[in-house]
C-alpha cells in the first residue's frame, strides 16, 4: 500500500519516489521533535484505547463475558481488562438479569465509577427484562437504573457480539467531542 | 426383618423394602397420628402440622429408619382447600438408600413448629418458605425473608399473588436513589392459547380437533 498524495489520484507505489516523500515527512517530525494532533482526538484515542470494564456479571451472560476476555477472543488486544473495582474502571458491562434487590447495588457501583464512564447493557434481560419481563422481581431493563450507551442483543449474546458491542462503544467515544467550544 | 427378607421380596410390591419401611414407620409413629403409605413408588407420610418436629426427630433417631438427612423443605399452595398449604419435607436415608417425603397440611395463618432444632439445614429452607408462601415457623432463630427485595410485600408463590407483583423499581434523579413505584406495564402479559386453532397450533401439542380444522373433520 502506498502513501496517498491528495493532488495525484493514484497512490504512489513503494519505491524511490515514495521514499522521498516519507523521508521528508519523518525529517519534518524529527527536526521539530513533536507531533501535532487535535487535543480531543488525543483524549478520545486514549479513552477508547484503554476501556477498563467493571466486572458486573449477574447471570449466564457473565459466562460469555468471560469468554470474550479469555484467550480465544482476548479483549486485552483492545486494551480492555476487567477491574474488580468501580473506582478503576471506565465502562460497566451489565451482564445478566438485574433484579429489584440488586438494582440499588448496581446504581451505587455506577455512582462510584469516575467520569467519564459508559455502560454497556448485555443480553435481553439487561436490555428490557427479557424472559423475566413480567416477573415481580426483575427490573424491566437496566436503563431504568443507569444510563446505557450500547445495547447488545442476544440471550445470551455470543462473545463475538459483546466484542462487537465494545467496538461500537469505542466508535461512539471516538466521535464525541470532549472539549466544549463557545 | 433382616436383609434376606428385603432381598427375597423385591419383586413383590406389597412386601417390597419400601412397603416394609412404610409399615415400620407406621408402627413407630402410632402415637403421632401419622399415615404412612407408598405412593407412586415413594414413601409418603401425612402428619399433623403440630407433630412435624417430633416426626422428623423420630425418623432421624430411629435406628432402622435412619433418615438422617433433610434434603429440602418446600410448600405447595392449593387455594381451594381449607388447609391451603402442604409443607413438604424431603428426607434421605443413606443407610437404607431410601427417600421419603413428609407432608403436613397447614391453613393460612397457622404456625408450624420449626425443625431447625432437628436439622440445621432447615434454617434457610424455612426462611424461603416464609418468604414465598407466608407460612410462619414457630421457634425459628432468624425468620427473615430470604430471596425477595428488602421491604417486599406479599408472598410470591401463593397462587393469588399477581405475576408482575405490585411494585417496580426505577432510579429517581431528583431523589438520587432507586425508588419503588406501582407497576406500569407498557404491554399486558401475553397469554398464548396453544389449544386454539387460531394461534396456528395443531394436534402435535394435544389440541382438540375443532370444526374449523378441515383435516380433523374429514376423518
Amino acid at each position: 500500500m502506498g502513501v496517498m498524495d491528495p493532488s495525484l489520484a493514484p497512490p504512489i507505489p513503494p519505491g524511490a519516489d515514495q521514499d522521498v516523500i516519507l523521508r521528508a515527512v519523518s525529517d519534518e517530525i524529527t527536526n521539530r521533535g513533536f507531533v501535532i494532533a487535535k487535543a480531543d482526538k488525543l483524549f478520545n484515542w486514549a479513552r477508547s484505547g484503554s476501556l477498563w470494564p467493571m466486572t458486573f456479571g449477574l447471570a449466564c451472560c457473565a459466562v460469555e463475558m468471560m469468554h470474550s476476555a479469555a484467550s480465544r477472543y482476548d479483549m486485552d488486544r483492545y486494551g480492555m481488562l476487567f477491574r474488580p473495582s468501580p473506582r478503576q474502571s471506565d465502562v460497566m458491562i451489565v451482564a445478566g438479569t438485574l433484579t429489584n434487590k440488586m438494582a440499588p447495588a448496581l446504581r451505587r457501583v455506577y455512582d462510584q465509577m469516575p467520569e467519564p464512564r459508559w455502560v454497556l447493557s448485555m443480553g435481553s434481560c439487561a436490555n428490557g427484562g427479557g424472559y423475566y419481563h413480567y416477573s415481580y422481581a426483575v427490573v424491566r431493563g437496566c436503563d431504568r437504573i443507569v444510563p446505557v450507551d450500547v445495547y447488545v442483543p442476544g440471550c445470551p449474546p455470543t462473545a463475538e457480539a459483546l466484542i462487537y458491542g465494545l467496538l461500537q462503544l469505542q466508535k461512539k467515544i471516538r466521535r464525541t467531542s470532549t472539549i466544549a467550544r463557545s | 426383618m433382616n436383609d434376606n427378607d428385603l432381598i427375597d421380596n423385591v419383586g413383590n410390591i406389597s412386601e417390597s423394602p419400601l412397603q416394609l419401611m412404610a409399615d415400620h414407620l407406621g408402627d413407630i409413629g402410632q402415637g403421632l397420628s401419622l399415615s404412612s403409605k407408598v405412593v407412586h413408588g415413594e414413601i409418603e407420610l401425612q402428619v399433623n402440622a403440630a407433630d412435624v418436629a417430633q416426626v422428623l426427630m423420630l425418623l432421624r433417631d430411629d435406628r432402622q429408619a435412619a433418615f438422617t438427612q433433610l434434603i429440602d423443605l418446600t410448600a405447595v399452595d392449593y387455594p381451594e382447600r381449607k388447609y391451603r398449604f402442604d409443607v413438604v419435607y424431603q428426607m434421605l436415608s443413606m443407610e437404607n438408600n431410601m427417600r421419603l417425603r413428609v407432608v403436613a397440611a397447614v391453613a393460612e395463618g397457622q404456625t408450624l413448629p420449626s425443625v431447625t432444632g432437628v436439622f440445621m439445614s432447615a434454617n434457610w429452607a424455612e426462611r424461603e418458605v416464609w418468604d414465598m408462601f407466608g407460612i410462619f415457623f414457630a421457634g425459628h432463630p432468624d425468620l427473615r425473608r430470604l430471596l425477595t427485595d428488602y421491604g417486599f410485600e406479599g408472598h410470591p408463590l401463593r397462587k393469588d399473588f399477581p405475576l408482575t407483583g405490585h411494585v417496580e423499581v426505577r432510579y429517581d434523579d431528583a431523589q438520587r436513589r432507586v425508588i419503588n413505584e406501582p407497576v406500569h406495564l407498557v404491554q399486558e402479559f401475553r397469554d398464548f392459547d396453544f389449544l386454539s386453532p387460531w394461534e396456528g397450533m395443531h394436534s402435535e401439542l394435544g389440541g382438540k380437533p375443532s370444526a374449523s380444522d378441515p383435516d380433523k373433520t374429514a376423518k
